[in-house]
C-alpha cells in the first residue's frame, strides 16, 4: 500500500436507522499524520461515520478505506493498527482505571509503557479507582490513554474533552498534538468550535448527514469581507425584528435572529453599522445590553452554512 | 528505541517518539490468558456474585447437614452430607455458569466493554475462549473451597470406584457448565442488563428450590420425573452418581451435552454483541 494514500477515505457513504438518514452520501479524505475534525452538531452523523471506520457498522451505500482497508472485510488486519475512544463506556464498571489500561495493553504486542500513559494522562491519583466511580473527566482521559496504548497509526477520538475541566483539556490538546508530531493521524470528532480552531489541521463540517464544508481553520474563517456582529437587548425583539433592521442596515448585510433576545449581523465591519443597529434598538425601544463585533469564527461559519448555532 | 535529542522535546514533556506507531496484536494466547484473569478478577470482586458462588451454597450445606442432624434422619441409607455435598457442588456450579456468566455479560453489553473489546485486537473467539477460561477457573476455585467446607463437616466421598467418580464427576461439571454457561449467554444476548438480573437471579432461586439441584429428584415426586429432564436435575444426579455411588449418569449427562447443544445454537442466533 502506497504511504501517500488517505489515512482515511469515505466516498458516498450512506447510512439509514430505519427512516431516518443519518449519514446521507458523505465524501471526505484524511491525510495521514494529520489532525482532522469532523465537527457538527449532535445528531449530525459524526459518531455514525466513525462508528463504520471503526468496523462497527456496515455502509449501506457508499465505500469506507481505512489505512487503504476495508474495515469490515480486512477487520482483523486493521484493528490492530487503529486505536478507538468510544463516546462513553467501554469500561467494567468494577475494574480499576489502571488495571483497565494495562489489561488492554496486554492485548498488543508494543504497547506504550501504562506508567507512563497513567502520568501523562494524570490518571495516577485515580489509578485505583473503580470505573463506575471515576468522574466524567477522568473516564475521558482514561478512554484517550486505551486509544493510544497499542501505539495505532490512526486514532478515533469521539468527543475527547466533552467534560473535561479546562486544564485537563489543554493537557489533551498538547497529547494529541505531540501524537501527531509522531506520525500518528488522529480523526476526531467535537461540537467544540475552540477545539477545532486550535487543533485540527483540516476540519469538516457535517450537517444532517452531509458534509457542507472542508478545509483549514484559516480557510474556513477567512473571506471575511464582513464581521460578525452579536446583539443581545434587555427584552424581546418585536416581530418582523429581522427585516426591519435588515431594511435598516441596507444591502450587504445578513441578519439573523437567535432567540427573542438576540440577533447575529454579518456586515461591513464598520462605525456606521453600528451606529445603524443603534438607532435601531432606539427606534424600536429595545436597550442593547451587548454589541459586540468579532472576527468571523467557525461558528459563523457554521451559522452562515447551516442557518443555525451549533449548539453545544 | 533510539533517543532523540533533548531539544526536540514537544508539548506535553516527553521526547518525540513516544507515540511512533508500532501497532502490532499480542499472541493469541497472552490475549486469552489476559482477558481470562481479568474476567476472573472481576467475577470474585463483585460481592453479589460472591455471595452466589460461595456463601448460598456453603450456608445451604452447613444448614442442611444440621438441620438433617437434629432431625436424625438419613436419605436412602447415606448420612445426610454425603447426599448433600454433590448437590451443593452442583449447584456452585449452576450460580457461577449460569447466573453470573448472564449478569457479567448483560451489563458488558450495557457498559460498551464488548464494543470496545471489538475494536481491539482481541477476536470475538479470542472473548469467548477467555470467558470460558475464566469460568472454569472460577468453578474450580468453588469446587475445592466448598469440599474443604464440607470434608469439615463430615463429608466422605465414595471411594468404591476412584477412577468413576473422578470421570463422573468432571464429565458433570464440564457439561453442567457448558450447558448453563449457554443459557446464561443466551438470556445475557437478547435481554435488557436489568431484565437479565431480574431473570438470571428468578431462574436460579426457582430451580435451587424446585430444580432437583440441591436435593435428588427422587425426593420431588411425581414431579421428579420431569425434573430430571431439566439442566438442573441433571446436573444435581451426576453430581450424586459421581460421588455418592461412583458411577456415572449417562443419561443426565446426555441431557446436559443436549441443553448445550440447544442453548449454544439459539445463542449464536440471538446474541447481539451490543
Amino acid at each position: 500500500m502506497p504511504p501517500a494514500s488517505p489515512a482515511v477515505e469515505i466516498d458516498g457513504l450512506v447510512m439509514t436507522y430505519g427512516d431516518k438518514v443519518a449519514v446521507d452520501g458523505l465524501s471526505l479524505e484524511v491525510a495521514r499524520a494529520s489532525i482532522t475534525a469532523v465537527l457538527g452538531p449532535n445528531g449530525a452523523g459524526k459518531t455514525t461515520t466513525l462508528e463504520t471506520c471503526e468496523g462497527y457498522r456496515v455502509p449501506q451505500r457508499g465505500t469506507v478505506r481505512v489505512l487503504g482497508l476495508d474495515p469490515q472485510r480486512d477487520r482483523g488486519r486493521l484493528l490492530p493498527r487503529i486505536g478507538v475512544m468510544l463516546q462513553s463506556g467501554g469500561a467494567w464498571s468494577g475494574v480499576r482505571a489502571v488495571e483497565m489500561l494495562e489489561h488492554m495493553a496486554s492485548l498488543h504486542a508494543h504497547p506504550l509503557e501504562v506508567a507512563m500513559l497513567v502520568d501523562r494522562l494524570g490518571l495516577a491519583e485515580c489509578g485505583r479507582t473503580p470505573y463506575r466511580r471515576l468522574s466524567g473527566g477522568q473516564k475521558q482521559r482514561l478512554g484517550l490513554a486505551i486509544a493510544l496504548v497499542g501505539r495505532p497509526e490512526l486514532v478515533f477520538v469521539d468527543e475527547p474533552t466533552a467534560g473535561m475541566d479546562p486544564q485537563a483539556r489543554r493537557t489533551t490538546w498538547a497529547m494529541l498534538e505531540e501524537v501527531r508530531a509522531d506520525g500518528v493521524t488522529v480523526v476526531l470528532t467535537t461540537h467544540h468550535m475552540e477545539e477545532a480552531e486550535h487543533l485540527a489541521d483540516c476540519i469538516h463540517i457535517i450537517d444532517r448527514g452531509t458534509l457542507i464544508a472542508s478545509g483549514t481553520p484559516a480557510e474556513l474563517t477567512r473571506g471575511g469581507r464582513s464581521a460578525t456582529i452579536r446583539l443581545v437587548v434587555n427584552r424581546p425583539f418585536p416581530d418582523g425584528a429581522p427585516e426591519s433592521l435588515r431594511a435598516e442596515l441596507g444591502p450587504g448585510t445578513e441578519v439573523r435572529q437567535l432567540d427573542e433576545v438576540s440577533m447575529l449581523i454579518h456586515g461591513p465591519a464598520d462605525a456606521t453599522t453600528l451606529g445603524r443597529v443603534s438607532r435601531w434598538c432606539e427606534e424600536h425601544a429595545v436597550l442593547p445590553q451587548t454589541l459586540t463585533l468579532g472576527q468571523r469564527t467557525l461558528e459563523d461559519v457554521f451559522l452562515e452554512l447551516t442557518g443555525r448555532e451549533l449548539a453545544p | 528505541m533510539s533517543t532523540p535529542p533533548a531539544d526536540t522535546a514537544a508539548v506535553g514533556g516527553s521526547p518525540t517518539g513516544t507515540f511512533t506507531p508500532a501497532p502490532g496484536r499480542a499472541g493469541l494466547g497472552r490475549m486469552v490468558r489476559a482477558q481470562a484473569r481479568m474476567e476472573a478478577r472481576l467475577l470474585l470482586r463483585n460481592g453479589e456474585q460472591l455471595l452466589l458462588a460461595i456463601v448460598i451454597p456453603v450456608i445451604v450445606l452447613v444448614g442442611g447437614v444440621a438441620a438433617a442432624g437434629r432431625l436424625g434422619s438419613t436419605f436412602e441409607g447415606h448420612a445426610p452430607v454425603d447426599l448433600l455435598t454433590p448437590g451443593v457442588l452442583a449447584l456452585a456450579v449452576m450460580s457461577t455458569s449460569f447466573t453470573s456468566v448472564a449478569i457479567a455479560t448483560g451489563f458488558e453489553r450495557r457498559y460498551g466493554v464488548i464494543k470496545l473489546l471489538g475494536s481491539s485486537p482481541l477476536p470475538r473467539h479470542g472473548l469467548l475462549l477467555g470467558k470460558v477460561l475464566a469460568l472454569l477457573g472460577v468453578v474450580a476455585l468453588q469446587l475445592v473451597v466448598l469440599a474443604v467446607v464440607a470434608l469439615t463437616v463430615g463429608w466422605q466421598p465414595s471411594t468404591a470406584d476412584p477412577p468413576s467418580t473422578v470421570a463422573g464427576l468432571l464429565l458433570a461439571v464440564g457439561l453442567g457448565t457448558s450447558a448453563f454457561a449457554s443459557l446464561g449467554l443466551l438470556v445475557a444476548g437478547a435481554l435488557r442488563a436489568e431484565a437479565t438480573l431480574a431473570l438470571a437471579n428468578l431462574v436460579y432461586l426457582l430451580l435451587l428450590a424446585g430444580g432437583g439441584v440441591v436435593l435428588p429428584t427422587g425426593t420431588y415426586g411425581a414431579a421428579g420425573g420431569l425434573i430430571q429432564w431439566l439442566p438442573s436435575g441433571a446436573l444435581g444426579e451426576a453430581m450424586r452418581a459421581a460421588l455418592v455411588h461412583a458411577d456415572i449418569d449417562g443419561r443426565s449427562l446426555l441431557v446436559l451435552a443436549a441443553w448445550t447443544v440447544v442453548g449454544s445454537t439459539l445463542t449464536a442466533r440471538t446474541f447481539r454483541w451490543e
